[in-house]
């Protein structure tokens, strides 16, 4: 479904990604594995073309997506859930998801405000208050629901464990497998190694803007000296 | 009590326009950040299409009908500004942006000029609204009546819009975070020129609709811009509502302090503008702003270093050929250099802050006039002798900017730009307006330097030591501990802020010495013309120096002293050409989209391609 290869992207003139390369399958979820300052970030810009990668091709469904701007890349069906959240506070929720709301596609389920309120109950008790004052856990759910607003196909997950309470992170580990149940493709970038296993079916890891691992969890398992070198476990 | 009240009701009626130019103008800025200065020149379009419009079509359609088409033509107007000239510096520094919108302004003066020529044009009155209606006994025109019911209709169509519409939510959320809303499929460039459109349109509908009781001249887009941005800036950048409020504040004001204290009625503007900003730094209905947030930070800036051996070789040559110019040449051309390197100095004092210290002052000729004023009362007043009052003009200067700094770098971006440019049109209306001290237009004249320093060829000498002394200066402050410092809390306030610098204090002091240095040359200024206008005050000084600034190279220690160097060398021979101001914006324009790096900057580009100059590491 996604193919990157011989991916180059730059912060100006420092070299963060060398000659990265993975795909990904309809139907999978890869989970992005790296210590801080890896890439895995700015992997995900780059597939979004937040960050324009400088050399490399970057096909989704069989379109070369490199070089298009951000808006073309979402409107293929690729939606960003970004770490920092970037929910727009001025707004309500039920405001933030409508930013989000694209056409419906005939390929992917159709997501509707009162499907997501079913999953995040939360969200619904406070639809009409703005952004500003949520939590962690509940902005976490407002920047995936308002990417789902988009009907994605291919859904980008960056670090959605990070800072939020451990029973809503059991919580957002069900919303995944839920989703994948669903049909979704998702890559998960996670620096925590237990939820990553749960949910994906698969580990690509990269240090340096290098990739350093690709395949399944098992294998992962039977390499300890590769955990212990990449990963802050 | 019905004075009162007709009173009130004029100030009412004068907000309609204000309030359609200032909420397009922060609409404009809330969602693209961009402070569009020409934004009172797409007002005067809106006049000058709504006069041509309503000679056209007859009767009270024709002419309701003309202002709604004004508004139309102008907002595509400004949808061929934001493709053409906009586009391609979103992503540009701030300062890009906004000189790229001075050359905008100049296109648009020579472009009104070619069409509509120069004469005033009177606008007519509206069908059916031209008697007037008595008031507890005073006379209001209907005209005002109309507006004042106009008015909150489109407060509130605006208000519908932004906050009940998809188009306005996505307005709110890319005022917050146009990436993000990029990254979620929506298409950013159309959001951008739809608000272009609906901001310009607005401009040109508030140019429009005041026809009635004024009409249109080739000034009214610098006229109405000043008092925008005051609007704006009380109100609070992006906030519609607080657009309203300050729209009618200072059109209440205006009519009060014409009737009452008729002098000061332009100071008061700047005056009130000051007191909100000081308790409410971010305006009445302002939200706080947050540098670098909307990912506007430029490509790093090289590392300074001092000249090298070529450099300072060239500089050695120039210096004895400027020397040798007195021998070789004409008073005439001694007149001219004299022109230049004031001007130089002027220049690189605005450099000193807006390139190493990364303060967009838009209001520089406050200290340039101030110095020359300063000077020009000691003399006509006092009659201080020159040497002193010459020394005068940078002491004057300094502490006005001591003064002024103190308000101003508490506050960043375009706040402080607009508060620099509040102080320096506060400067500007007291020396305006305070007849009696000033001589108002008529300026003050015979201030000439004394006995030894008198004749063309001595002060050239005395302006090229004095001024090149002060370019030379200000350029090893770059290299000093203060120039560093500067440099540190340009590049991060809170990082500089970490290691122990006081970034108040820094700016502050850099501040001062730009005033000073720029008092200096008004010093240089007064003494060598034997006169002093106004017009030295002007917001058009300002834009100026910072236009000079930017055509030399912004990121350059030497742009300002090159841009300078150049304009005033070719201005001579431009300002002969009818249209000039049409191809000085365009090279605006044209410097701003296709060489940024400016003259010096460009050259060095050039030099560094073919071998010349060794490139510069930097960022291992
Ligand atoms: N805007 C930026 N400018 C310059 N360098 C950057 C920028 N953003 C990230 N970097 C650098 O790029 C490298 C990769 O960062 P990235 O954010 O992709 O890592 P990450 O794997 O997502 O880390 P984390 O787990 O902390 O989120 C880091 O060394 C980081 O310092
Ligand atoms: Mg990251």
């Amino acid at each position: 479904m996604l193919e990157i290869s011989g991916l180059n992207s730059f912060y100006g003139k420092a070299h963060i990604l060398s000659d990265l390369e993975f795909s990904i399958d309809r139907g999978e979820v890869v989970a992005l594995l790296g210590r801080n300052g890896a890439g895995k970030t700015t992997t995900m810009k780059s597939i979004m073309q937040i960050v324009r990668p400088r050399t490399g091709s970057i096909t989704f469904e069989g379109t070369q997506i490199a070089g298009l701007p951000s808006h073309k890349v979402a409107q293929k069906g690729i939606g960003y859930v970004p770490e920092e959240r970037r929910i727009f506070s001025d707004l309500t929720i039920l405001e933030n998801l409508e930013v989000g709301r694209q056409a419906p596609r005939n390929d992917t389920p159709t997501w509707t405000t009162d499907a997501l309120f079913e999953i995040f109950p939360n969200l619904y008790e406070r639809r009409h208050n703005r952004g500003k004052a949520m939590s962690g856990g509940e902005q976490q759910m407002l920047t995936i629901a308002r990417t789902l607003m988009g009907n994605p196909k291919l859904l980008l997950l960056d670090e959605p464990s990070e800072g939020i309470a451990p029973v809503i992170v059991e919580q957002m580990a069900k919303t995944i497998l839920r989703l994948k149940r669903e049909g979704l493709t998702v890559i998960i970038s996670e620096q925590n190694l237990h939820f990553a296993g749960i949910v994906a079916d698969r580990a690509v890891i990269i240090e340096s803007g290098e990739k350093k691992f690709d395949g399944s969890f098992g294998e992962l398992e039977k390499h300890p000296e590769i955990r212990d070198a990449y990963l802050s476990v | 009590m019905g004075f009162f009240v007709a009173q009130l009701l004029t100030g009412l009626a004068n907000a309609a326009a204000l309030f359609l130019v200032a909420s397009g103008l922060s609409l404009i800025f809330g969602v693209t950040r961009i402070v569009n200065f020409a934004h009172g020149s797409l007002y005067m379009l809106g006049a000058y299409f709504g006069i041509t419009l309503m000679n056209i079509l007859p009767g009270a359609f024709g002419f309701w009908g003309s202002i709604v088409l004004s508004g139309l033509i102008v907002g595509l107007i400004g949808v061929i500004i934001e493709m053409f000239v906009l586009r391609p510096v979103y992503r540009a520094p701030e300062l890009f942006q906004l000189v790229a919108t001075f050359g905008v302004i100049l296109v648009i003066q020579d472009l009104a000029l070619l069409i509509w020529g120069a004469e005033d044009q009177l606008g007519p009155r509206a069908p059916g609204l031209k008697s007037v209606v008595r008031i507890l006994g005073e006379p209001v025109p209907q005209y005002d009546l109309a507006l004042i019911a106009i008015t909150p209709f489109i407060l509130l169509g605006l208000w519908w819009l932004i906050a009940k519409t998809r188009i306005g939510i996505l307005v709110r959320a890319a005022t917050q975070d146009r990436e993000m809303v990029g990254a979620l499929g929506v298409n950013q460039s159309w959001l951008f020129t739809g608000v272009f459109f609906l901001g310009s349109a607005l401009a040109g509908l508030g140019g429009a609709i005041q026809l009635p009781k004024g009409g249109a001249d080739l000034l009214m887009d610098l006229n109405i811009i000043s008092a925008v941005f005051v609007v704006v800036v009380i109100g609070g950048m992006g906030s519609i509502p607080g657009a309203f409020v300050a729209s009618v504040l200072i059109s209440v004001l205006n009519v009060f302090g014409v009737s009452y204290i008729p002098q000061s009625t332009l100071v008061l503007m700047y005056v009130v503008m000051a007191v909100v900003l000081l308790i409410r730094p971010y305006g009445l209905f302002g939200r706080e702003e947050k540098a670098g947030e909307h990912g506007q930070v430029g490509e790093p800036d090289r590392p300074i270093r001092p000249a090298g051996l070529v450099g300072r070789s060239f500089v050695a040559v120039l210096l004895i050929g400027l020397a040798a110019v007195p021998f070789l040449f004409s008073n005439f051309s001694q007149v001219l250099i004299t022109d230049i390197i004031i001007a130089c100095l002027f220049a690189a004092s605005l450099q000193f802050i807006l390139s190493t210290g990364g303060l967009v002052s838009f209001g520089h000729a406050a200290y340039f006039g101030g110095g020359a004023y300063a000077a020009a009362l000691l003399v006509s007043y006092t009659e201080t002798p020159m040497e002193l009052a010459f020394l005068f003009a940078p002491l004057a200067a300094g502490l006005l900017a001591i003064v002024f700094g103190w308000f101003c770098i508490r506050l960043s971006g375009v706040y402080f730009a607009m508060l620099t440019l509040a102080f320096s049109q506060l400067i500007w209306s007291l020396v305006f307006q305070w007849y009696d001290l000033t001589g108002g237009d008529d300026g003050l004249v015979n201030i000439w330097p004394s006995e030894w320093l008198s004749g063309t060829t001595t002060y050239y000498y005395f302006t090229l030591i004095v001024g090149v002394g002060g370019i030379i200066l200000l350029r090893h402050l770059n290299h000093a501990p203060l120039g560093y410092t500067l440099r540190a809390t340009r590049d991060s306030a809170r990082q500089a802020e970490a290691t122990g610098i006081n970034v108040n204090v820094v700016q502050w002091t850099a501040f001062a010495v730009a005033g000073a240095l720029a008092g200096l040359a008004g010093g240089l200024f007064v003494f060598s013309k034997g006169s002093i206008f106004p017009n030295e005050l002007e917001i058009g000084k300002s834009f100026d120096a910072l236009i000079v600034v930017f055509l030399g190279g912004v990121k350059t220690l030497s742009g300002g002293v090159v841009g300078a160097a150049f304009m005033e060398t070719i201005k001579d021979w431009l300002t002969r050409l009818e249209y000039w101001r049409l191809i000085l914006g365009l090279v605006i324009i044209g410097v701003v989209i296709i060489a940024p790096d400016g003259i010096v900057g460009s050259l060095r580009k050039v030099s560094e391609k073919i071998g010349l100059r060794r490139t510069e590491e930097f960022m291992k």
